[in-house]
């Protein structure tokens, strides 16, 4: 199945929740979806057998630029039964950046969800054990936002360098 | 932001019955393979969690990559997984490459010799880091001559990437568009012909060697009494905490992507995929750590083969560059995936037609596989942890990035 089939199916089943569809762009086109229907549409994904996407290769956040509003999730996802992959995309504010969880799902979207939270301070909802995975428990801020300053000081070692 | 202080004051919150002891192993314990860490919590010898701690190695990869240029950016996929440098490198060009041929504007391909190259090379390397893996998980179960061997060995590859491209370890030689050309091999050379003789005759001496290690190591009775029936991880699990390769072969889930989604000119090559299997007179069981490492020591041979055929081709003529001016690749994103030795590894590139890249997620196998290792400890003894590090094949400096 491609992108464009699943992308129909997920429209006749979930409506106004699936934003669109970018075909436009190089590369992969991803379909929008809205935050609060995320792990819906994953639930959806991974247990109808005419799709049955079993494995989450890849969740990241992605942010374009401090002009941005928004934060983007993507979330790249592989069916090994049926070979087909889909690229599902949505976002959520900076300001107030929350969004269910789907680590129930896939349990690989675990480590993947703290590493987003870690870098972008995306808050995963309904994660059993959202914690800093990479950077020290006592670290300030999120780095992979475009307007994080690092800190001059980190337990008096001087970051910058 | 009341969810981060509950989250955060659930770190502190450590309740500890009576008879459990809580031990920090790492991060400079030897067999945690670099600087992991795992917080046990132990009922004398029972591990009834393994909580791992990763992070110490952590460079922010993705931060660097979006102030640098796509070029610039290859040396650093070096130090992900720095036994398999080249795997890295190709991984990441293969993911700028795909993006770039998005743009129908240029037209641009790989030439036939950097592609006979890379495979040649990357094979090679598929090995002596799987040599690595075969010695350094003998050395943790507590056999030290497994190690010395792998490591002879493995430094003749390692003199071989030396010739061709100067450095031992981060090679920084697979190039966007080709291979380097700082060291070349003039075509039809005897440069040319002197290196392929060498890899044949280390081929011919290498071949024999593996089935000695698998007397050596795979058949000894201690090794197997500590793998075989450890820590059994099924397809399912497998597939839903996201391990590939070896791993997920392990589990015996029949999935390569050098053949199932061809890249490069993989589909020109004949191979076969080893794929755990149930050994009722061993005592084997699929997916357990024997499994897992079995595998391994079978992919080198297939690698021999895949190495064998290009030496009976022959390199192609021609350049080993694309004649690519600039690297700007259009508007739009891209994620590519190639099977590295330890796995799927995967690059997610968003690109806004500017030289740099916008955003660069390195989605890296041993990450993956290692948050399986909380669920796969769990009521095992202390001593299976160690065997069960081994046979996931985790490298730090992809895990931390």
């Amino acid at each position: 199945m491609n992108q464009e089939e699943i992308y129909k199916i997920l429209t006749d089943k979930f409506g106004e929740s699936i934003i669109g569809y970018d075909p436009e762009l190089a590369g992969d086109p991803t379909i929008q979806i809205a935050p609060t229907a995320i792990a819906e549409v994953c639930q959806y994904l991974a247990e109808t057998d005419a799709l049955k996407f079993d494995s989450l290769m890849c969740l990241s956040g992605v942010d374009m630029g401090v002009k941005e509003e928004d934060l983007s999730i993507v979330y790249h996802l592989y069916a090994m039964q049926h070979r087909h992959s889909v690229v599902l995309k949505t976002s959520v504010p900076k300001t107030d950046a929350y969004l269910p969880t789907v680590s129930h799902i896939w349990k690989t979207a675990d480590w993947h969800e703290r590493e987003a939270y870690d870098l972008y301070g995306i808050l995963f909802e309904g994660h059993t054990d959202l914690r800093r995975i990479l950077l020290p428990d006592d670290w300030e801020g999120y780095p992979l936002r475009k307007d994080y300053q690092e800190p001059d000081f980190y337990r008096g070692m001087r970051v910058p360098y | 932001m009341e969810s981060i202080q509950q989250t955060e004051s659930k770190i502190i919150e450590l309740k500890p019955f009576t008879d459990e002891m809580i031990v920090n192993m790492g991060p400079q314990h030897p067999s945690t393979h670099g600087v992991l860490r795992l917080e046990l919590r132990l009922d004398g010898e029972i591990v009834r969690e393994a909580i791992p701690h990763i992070g110490y190695l952590h460079r922010c990869f993705e931060k660097h990559s979006e102030n640098l240029s796509y070029p610039q950016i290859i040396p650093f996929t070096d130090r992900m997984d720095y036994v398999a440098a080249m795997n890295q490198n190709w991984g990441f060009c293969l993911a700028v490459e795909k993006l770039l041929e998005a743009d129908e504007t240029k037209d641009f391909e790989v030439p036939a010799r950097a592609e006979y190259l890379r495979v040649l090379i990357c094979e090679l390397n598929r090995i002596a880091s799987h040599l690595l893996s075969f010695g350094t998980y003998g050395m943790d179960i507590g056999a030290f001559t497994p190690f010395l061997y792998a490591f002879r060995d493995r430094e003749r590859l390692l003199l071989l990437f030396e010739k061709v491209c100067g450095a031992r370890l981060t090679y920084n030689y697979i190039r966007i568009g080709g291979v380097s050309e700082i060291i070349t091999m003039e075509p039809g050379s005897i440069a040319e012909q002197n290196y392929l003789d060498e890899i044949e005759e280390f081929l011919d001496y290498f071949e024999p060697k593996i089935d000695e290690y698998n007397d050596l190591l795979t058949s000894n009775s201690i090794f197997s009494e500590r793998t075989m029936g450890v820590a059994v991880m099924s397809a399912e699990m497998a597939l839903s905490y996201g391990a590939t390769g070896p791993n997920l072969r392990g589990s015996g889930v029949d999935w390569d992507l050098r053949r199932d989604e061809p890249y490069s000119i993989y589909d020109r090559f004949d191979f076969d995929v080893p794929v755990a299997k149930d050994i009722p007179e061993l005592g084997s069981v699929v997916g357990d750590c024997w499994s897992r490492y079995k595998v391994r020591m079978d992919e080198m041979k297939e690698s021999v083969k895949i190495v064998r055929q290009i030496l009976a081709e022959g390199l192609p003529d021609g350049p080993v560059m694309a004649d690519l001016k600039a690297v700007r690749p259009p508007k739009g994103e891209i994620y590519f995936r190639s099977e590295a030795p330890r796995g799927e590894l995967g690059f997610y590139i968003v690109s806004d037609g500017t030289p740099k890249p916008v955003r660069v997620k390195g989605r890296s196998p041993c990450f993956s596989a290692l948050s399986a290792l909380q669920e796969l400890s769990r009521g095992l003894m202390v001593a299976d942890i160690i065997a069960i590090i081994g046979s996931i094949d985790i490298v730090m400096g992809e895990v931390d990035r």
